[in-house]
């Protein structure tokens, strides 16, 4: 199992009346809810998270691309990853991902993966998201109708330009260039893996088997309702018979450990109500950009948008029950991630364990709990696929690591 | 009396509305297509032999991937009008498909001798944001749409229920063909150089705008008088955008004075 610790940086200041008063999270969220000298703290302390999922033994350290939000505070990504490369030294930098479509040129993205990929050693794992509709459409101005064929050339040009070893002129539709050139260029070969979300399109199936990349199911309302479109998923490997490496797939969850199931309640349901009340409050107007989905998406009859659960009236029973969130006691946690992992049949998992406004010191207690007395009893499920390595990073044995801060006055004078 | 018949141009297989006796006159719609049933539509075929092609993505038009920008648009446009064998029509287009006559028209200025261009999208005004029409939801439309928005309520109305997915789907995948197709022409800004080119519109042209339209308002109507070379301006009362609907009579009266 590759147990990934997921932040999605969500600003943690969206007031109580946020929903009332407020239309929208994104994209035409207030500016006067911003605060920067809040918000440097605020990168402070998740980085500081970050940083200490790796020294607990996570897998991999996650984060992702958002734009104009108060659900995630990441418009590059990169640049998240650029910090963690420097202050983190085992887990894997997974950047779940940058959305290709929008990037003029793409090779911008090929460019600065490469670069981390360098940074960390080979401890890099790339996404690449078509992004949501209000990132991609409405705060980005992708045409929707255009969004895939643009994505798909991207894809297309990344690649080249990591694994073709000389200069070659590329004439796409939405780049051309002459003189394609990656230097420096990626250092796991042929190219980091490739993990690609996705939200239940056949198209997005076949473009992760066809090219050996790992298919993301990231949907907040848990495992139990995930349960289809991973069986279509499973469903379509099998019919392209491929092999049923759990690696194959990915999921996010959102998980919270304490000592019990009461105290988990007592310590965090605020900080659940918080996420779904208010980081999920997106203006339905915003969600789903007339042709961003393909026609055989929404034939597929996989409507979250807009058959989304009625959020404010959820207890945290209902969270809990409904598989929302798995939250409770260490045995709680562990009975539950079996049932997910064994049920969804995946691989790779990306944990919530930070959400909403949940400050430093509950999130390191939850993250603390997860590592040491959930995380051991889940590794081996898979044991029959324990050498698939093909959806992981293979970072290089001997690491360049950086300098103790302070060194620099030691140095003695020439 | 309406009939329906497919051409084929390169883009793709068109469904064309037509029905009528008199002068020719190809009709363009808006964004939000034509059927067989459009009072308006109805109204022009009382008075010209009259071609409504449905854009690709709309009602039984195919789809089309090849159609990508405005000029693919205008030229498919123009390979509709081959494909029907028509000379020179009376061009009338109304919102997206104004926007699309006022591109043939400039393109082609010897081609294009009579146009009418009702509530035309094509420009841009800082001072005038057009509304965001991708991000408004069905019960929001008919008061961006009509000068009454009540009765335009029940013009638009969906007539089913957005909880059932029996109904939810087939009018999410309406929605996803027709505004995919239009988004390419009026996403995520409805202008795409117009102005550029609008000064070699050739034709005698009148401009049809409803007094309180709320998707482009009354300076815009003054925009594009400004910019087409003898344009007329017929400004109608008590009409929003969907000025077609609203007060058919006194746009058909407007049309009539290009003789």
């Amino acid at each position: 199992m590759k147990f990934t610790w997921f932040n999605l940086m969500p600003w943690p200041h969206l007031p109580d009346d946020f929903r009332e008063k407020n239309r929208s999270v994104w994209v035409d969220i207030d500016q006067a809810l911003f605060d920067p000298v809040k918000c440097h703290e605020v990168y402070n302390d998740y980085l500081d998270l970050l940083e200490y999922a790796d020294q607990l033994g996570y897998d991999g350290v996650g984060i992702n691309e958002h734009h104009q939000n108060g659900y995630g505070l990441m418009p590059s990504p990169n640049i998240m990853a650029a910090s963690l490369a420097r202050r983190t030294s085992n887990a894997a930098v997974v950047v779940l991902g940058n959305s290709i479509a929008l990037y003029n040129p793409p090779i911008r993205v090929a460019e600065e993966f490469a670069m981390l990929d360098i940074m960390t050693g080979g401890r890099f794992v790339a996404g690449f998201p078509v992004g949501t509709s209000m990132d991609t459409n409405y705060c980005y101005g992708t045409i929707p109708g255009l969004t895939r064929e643009k994505y798909a050339e991207a894809h297309e040009l990344i690649i080249r330009a990591w694994t073709e070893k000389k200069p070659f002129a590329f004439n796409g539709r939405y780049t051309k260039l002459r003189h394609v050139n990656l230097w420096p260029n990626v250092l796991q070969t042929p190219h980091p893996p490739i993990h690609i979300p996705g939200g239940g399109s056949v198209e997005t199936y076949d473009f992760c088997l066809d090219n050996t990349y790992s298919y993301s199911y990231l949907s907040f309302s848990g495992y139990l309702r995930a349960k289809a479109l991973m069986e279509g998923y499973w469903n379509r490997v099998g019919q392209r018979n491929a092999d049923q490496s759990p690696y194959r797939a990915g999921f996010a969850q959102t998980v919270f450990v304490a000592e019990t199931d009461e105290e988990a309640e007592r310590l965090y349901s605020e900080h659940a109500f918080y996420f779904y009340n208010r980081c999920l409050h997106v203006y339905p107007g915003f969600a789903d950009a007339p042709g961003y989905r393909t026609i055989k998406t929404i034939q597929s009859g996989n409507l979250n948008q807009y058959m989304r659960p009625n959020y404010p009236t959820l207890t945290w029973k209902d969270l809990v029950d409904g598989g929302y969130i798995i939250a409770g006691s260490p045995e709680t946690v562990r009975q539950r991630m079996e049932e997910l992992i064994k049920g969804l049949h995946v691989g790779n998992i990306f944990l919530l364990l930070h959400v909403g406004n949940m400050p430093k010191d509950k999130c390191m207690y939850s993250t603390k709990l997860f590592a040491e007395k959930v995380m051991p009893h889940l590794r081996n499920l898979h044991p029959e696929h324990a050498s698939d390595n093909r959806f992981w990073c293979k970072p290089i044995a001997r690491r360049a690591t950086p300098a103790p801060v302070g060194q620099a006055e030691m140095v003695p004078a020439q | 009396m309406i009939t329906t018949r497919k051409i084929a141009t390169r883009a793709a297989e068109v469904n064309v509305l037509s029905g009528g006796t008199g002068p020719d006159l190809l009709f363009l719609h808006n964004a939000g297509g034509v059927t067989a049933e459009n009072p308006f539509l109805l109204a022009l075929a009382k008075k010209y032999r009259v071609f409504a092609p449905q854009l690709p993505g709309y009602g039984d038009s195919g789809d089309s991937d090849n159609i990508r920008d405005m000029l693919d648009v205008t030229l498919h446009s123009f390979d509709v009008l081959e494909a029907l064998g028509l000379e020179k029509p009376l061009l009338v287009g109304h919102s997206l498909g104004g926007m699309i006559a006022a591109e043939m028209a400039a393109l082609r200025p010897r081609e294009v001798e009579k146009l009418c261009l009702i509530a035309s999208a094509g420009l841009w005004l800082d001072a005038y944001p057009v509304p965001d029409i991708f991000t408004l939801l069905p019960r929001e439309f008919p008061a961006y749409m009509f000068h009454d928005a009540e009765a335009g309520a029940k013009i638009m109305a969906t007539g089913g229920n957005m909880n059932d997915p029996a109904f939810l789907i087939p009018f999410l995948v309406t929605n996803a063909r027709q505004l995919g197709m239009a988004g390419k022409f009026l996403f995520p800004i409805p202008d795409r150089g117009l102005k550029e080119r609008i000064h070699r519109i050739r034709a005698r042209t009148i401009l049809v705008w409803g007094d309180s339209d709320r998707i482009f308002p009354a300076p815009y109507a003054q925009a594009f008088k400004s910019l087409v070379p003898g344009a007329e301006l017929v400004s109608i009362p008590d009409a929003g955008h969907q000025v077609v609907l609203e007060q058919t009579n006194a746009v058909m009266a407007a049309i009539g004075r290009l003789g």
